[in-house]
């Protein structure tokens, strides 16, 4: 509040002094165990999805003394754009969040500091970004973006469940297709690169044929699975839907998933974290980005995060050792063309949907 | 006046700090890349057809949706704010509740009702421009119902019965005697309205669907999406200039007022009474009253009944869900729900102090022309924050809030000064029109029987503000509890709020999840209309006399 230097009048003083208790107030956050001159704290910028238990946190600061900052905000587009906007100047020390879709961007930014985590786990090595190979961003999560049928309704109205992206454009499955906005929508962005893996130069066509086949396009994934798809929470007339590979187990009733997924469509989806270049807290960001690797975070990713640990042998709930899908096979891009196309792709994707 | 000055310059230095220099710095970004004007490429993008259907789709659903919201919600103010009958205030604080729900809640809400399967499906106006109107006058009908009626509240009936009694019709009446004693409060609240609309951003997007894009969708995906700061730059420039320019229009159109309207502690009418007198009004006002009921209970009904079914049962089992410790965020919805009332409690605080500096600061009587320039560019300058997007801001905040002296970024104050600056207009806007009634010639009676500046303020200014400020005091919470957009930008505070919790809820597959956010949605929207109606409670003993 060094702004206001000059004349102090009354009333004024008495705003300020209103505002200021008032933010004195909210200032307030949980107390720690640890005595306030040791604290040191390390500060996370991550996407709107971040999850993670309290309890989980609190022994990261146990163990190294650091205590973590959440700021999570947008989702990964927004998270990545924001770090490319502060690179150098971040507004934290170590981010979650970029995918295999956004990391090269992020890189050719220079947003993240070189780190490699001292002694990876087997099975991480597998999920390193193409070009970068962990020098940058050490792999965290993997999923996978799907297109998911609901078992029930294609039992109950005696139709054969799509086998792969072709049916989806045949009149047997007219207006069954709910998914998102690729422009404005991670797994909405994942489906249309799956659709470009898999068709080529022929996805533009493939699109042109959704729309005719009916597919309807909703803003987001809350809009479409929860508003449209029939397994959703709400009254979705739609059986098909774009979305995770994980979403069978969240589906489990009397040892049997009402959901199911179309094996061939999937895009393989890694979440990195990574040292931000001009951190405060370097060791704090580096010690956090280790932990991250520790089975005590991998086993929670599932529950916390709907995604799958990169670390091998991590034991997964019994529901998704059962029923969540694990592709062996995904669609793919490779990282360079996303980062030379990726824009030009959303723009021309936005043009096909707008003018159709 | 030099206490004037000093009063003004402090909310003028939040909005410059806050707002100016992040929206500045952003178009900075977009307009010299590398140091140099670039502004051909940055105006070429205007030029491009996507751009310029954007452009035309935010004006035609603003100004239809702002339209609708003043018809509807004048006859309305008049029945809630200027009749008494039993139940009113209840009324009042429920028409508020859009106002505090996540747009993501009404987005879900409007596609059970509108979208395939659900009750009005057969209007087939989902995804299509009727949507996005529906959805723009859901959000700001109880903007002008509040700002109207607060203003209509405490105009003196007095020339109107003089008027009534000299033989005028009750048409004749609104619109000799009333309709200039209320033109300035309809058109500032209109104004904010259109400002609303012009920047709605979760309305369109998931009412409106793929094939409609506004302005401000197409700032955020420039922005969010492609990083095309000169693009974003670009259209942040045109929205600017369209809204001072509405601000401009507004503020002469504003400043005509008559200036023989005088303010009177609120006395409203019995209901019988008017019936009598003038079944007209009342009818109308009836009328209006149960289409903007329809249009605010259906979305909420459907809400409200979805998050008492579990598997085609009724059920409390979605409440109970809600009250249980989220076994991955670590709170229950009842602790979140504390957290977002804390900071409610705080941006209201925040956005009330400004707006009174500000609303006093404006009104008093201007000794010179330069003053009255000032004075109306500060009352604009506070409108700004409105029309301006969400995404620029929040960016913006990012890039040059970033060193010192203004190294902004991290504080804890910024989520609720955020959400201050969004109801500030508001706050002003139902302040302003009430202190413009006062006759100076009370001060200056109150200051020779011995008065000072304080006892003037409270005995004579504060009886009369006190109404709108109070509706300024509820705008400010209802903001905050709804978490409006620029601060979904911002860093979160460490403990969820409700809309938080809300939010995490609605991004998980699992039908008890969906149901336990409705059942979030609908205890944030009860305790917020109950925050309101208490609030409406709160009496000042009238300590002046006319």
């Amino acid at each position: 509040m060094r702004l206001f230097t000059h004349t102090r009048p009354i009333l004024t003083t008495a705003v300020l002094g209103l505002a200021t208790t008032a933010l004195a107030a909210c200032g307030s956050s949980s107390p720690t165990t640890v005595p306030p001159a040791k604290i040191k704290s390390v500060v996370l910028v991550t996407h709107d999805s971040w999850v993670m238990p309290k309890a989980v946190l609190a022994d990261f600061t146990k163990k190294t003394g650091y205590v973590v900052t959440v700021r999570a905000s947008g989702d990964a587009g927004l998270l990545t754009n924001k770090l490319i906007l502060s690179a150098g100047n971040p507004d934290g020390d170590v981010s979650f969040g970029v995918d295999n879709t956004l990391g090269s961007r992020a890189l050719s930014n220079n947003v993240f500091a070189a780190y490699t985590p001292s002694s990876i786990p087997a099975g991480v090595a597998a999920y390193n970004l193409a070009g970068d190979n962990g020098s940058h961003l050490t792999p965290v999560d993997h999923s996978a973006v799907c297109v998911d049928v609901d078992l029930d309704w294609f039992k109950a109205h005696k139709l054969a469940v799509p086998t792969g992206l072709d049916d989806l454009i045949k009149p047997a499955y007219k207006n069954l297709l709910v998914t998102e906005s690729a422009a404005a929508s991670s797994p909405g962005t994942a489906f249309l690169l799956a659709t470009i893996a898999a068709k080529g130069t022929g996805w533009q066509d493939y699109w042109k044929a959704l729309l005719a086949n009916g597919t309807q396009v909703a803003a987001d994934w809350t809009a479409a699975y929860e508003g449209g798809f029939t397994q959703g929470g709400g009254k979705g007339t739609r059986p098909i839907v774009v979305s995770y590979n994980s979403d069978p187990a969240a589906a489990v009733s009397n040892g049997q998933t009402s959901i199911g997924v179309v094996k061939s469509t999937c895009f393989g989806q890694v979440e990195y974290a990574g040292v931000l270049a001009g951190a405060k807290n370097a060791p704090g960001a580096q010690a956090f980005i280790d932990f991250l690797l520790t089975p005590e975070v991998q086993k929670e990713l599932p529950g916390s995060m709907y995604v799958f640990p990169v670390v091998d042998g991590v034991a997964l709930p019994s529901d998704w050792t059962k029923f969540a899908y694990q592709p062996t096979q995904t669609l793919t891009v490779p990282a360079a063309d996303i980062a030379a196309n990726r824009d030009q792709w959303l723009q021309t994707w936005n043009d096909i949907v707008s003018t159709h | 006046m030099a206490l004037i000055v000093a009063l003004a310059a402090v909310p003028v230095v939040v909005v410059a700090v806050f707002f100016l220099l992040p929206v500045s710095g952003m178009v900075d970004r977009g307009l010299r890349p590398g140091g140099h004007w670039d502004l051909d490429a940055a105006f070429a993008v205007l030029g491009r057809p996507s751009v310029r259907s954007a452009i035309w789709l935010t004006v035609w659903t603003s100004a239809t949706g702002t339209a609708i919201s003043v018809l509807l919600g004048l006859p309305a103010a008049y029945g809630l704010h200027r009749l008494s009958w039993p139940g009113r205030r209840l009324v009042r604080a429920l028409l508020m509740i859009p106002f505090v729900l996540p747009t993501v809640v009404v987005g879900i809400a409007f596609q059970e009702l509108l979208g395939e399967g659900g009750l009005l499906a057969g209007l087939g106006w989902m995804h299509t421009g009727w949507a996005i109107i529906l959805g723009l006058v859901f959000f700001n009908v109880a903007v002008v119902i509040r700002a109207v009626g607060a203003s209509w509240e405490s105009m003196d009936g007095r020339p109107a019965e003089a008027a009534a009694s000299l033989g005028a019709s009750p048409w004749r009446v609104f619109r000799t005697v009333t309709w200039p004693m209320l033109r300035p409060s309809v058109i500032g609240a209109a104004t904010v309205v259109f400002l609303f609309c012009a920047t709605a951003f979760g309305v369109v997007l998931i009412l409106g669907g793929v094939r409609y894009a506004s302005v401000e969708t197409e700032i955020y995906l420039l922005t969010a999406q492609f990083l095309d700061l000169r693009g974003a730059a670009a259209l942040s420039l045109v929205q600017l200039v369209v809204v001072v320019l509405l601000l401009v229009v507004a503020g002469v159109s504003r400043r005509v007022a008559d200036p023989t309207v005088v303010r009177v502690p609120a006395r409203p009418m019995p209901l019988r009474w008017i019936a009598r007198r003038s079944p007209g009004a009342v009818a109308l006002s009836v009328l209006s009253f149960a289409v903007v009921t329809a249009l605010i209970a259906l979305p909420m009904g459907t809400m409200l009944v979805q998050s008492l079914r579990v598997d085609g049962q009724w059920s409390l089992a979605n409440y109970r869900a809600f009250s249980q410790p989220n076994p991955i965020l670590g709170v229950s919805g009842w602790d979140a729900l504390l957290t977002s009332l804390r900071y409610a409690g705080i941006a209201c605080m925040m956005a009330l102090s400004l707006g009174l500096t500000i609303a006093v600061a404006v009104t008093r009587p201007a000794h010179s022309r330069l003053e009255r320039g000032l004075r109306s560019g500060i009352d604009a300058l506070v409108m700004l924050p409105l029309g301006v997007s969400a995404v620029t801001l929040g960016f913006g905040f990012l890039i040059t809030l970033d060193k010192p002296p203004v190294d902004f970024r991290d504080a804890s104050w910024l989520v609720p000064l955020a959400q201050a600056l969004v109801a500030l207009p508001l706050v002003v806007r139902t302040i302003v029109p009430g202190l413009l009634g006062i006759d100076d010639r009370q001060r200056q009676a109150a200051a020779t029987l011995g008065a000072g500046p304080w006892r003037r303020f409270w005995t004579v200014d504060a009886a009369v503000t006190w109404r709108p400020l109070v509706a300024g005091a509820g705008f400010a919470f209802a903001a905050s509890m709804g978490e409006f957009g620029a601060t979904s930008f911002l860093a979160r505070p460490s403990s969820p709020t409700l809309p938080v919790v809300i939010f995490h809820l609605l991004g998980h597959p699992g039908t008890l999840n969906l149901g336990t956010a409705l059942a979030g949605s609908v205890v944030l929207a009860l305790i917020a209309a109950a925050v309101m109606a208490l609030v409406d409670l709160v009496r000042v003993p009238w300590l002046g006399a006319l």
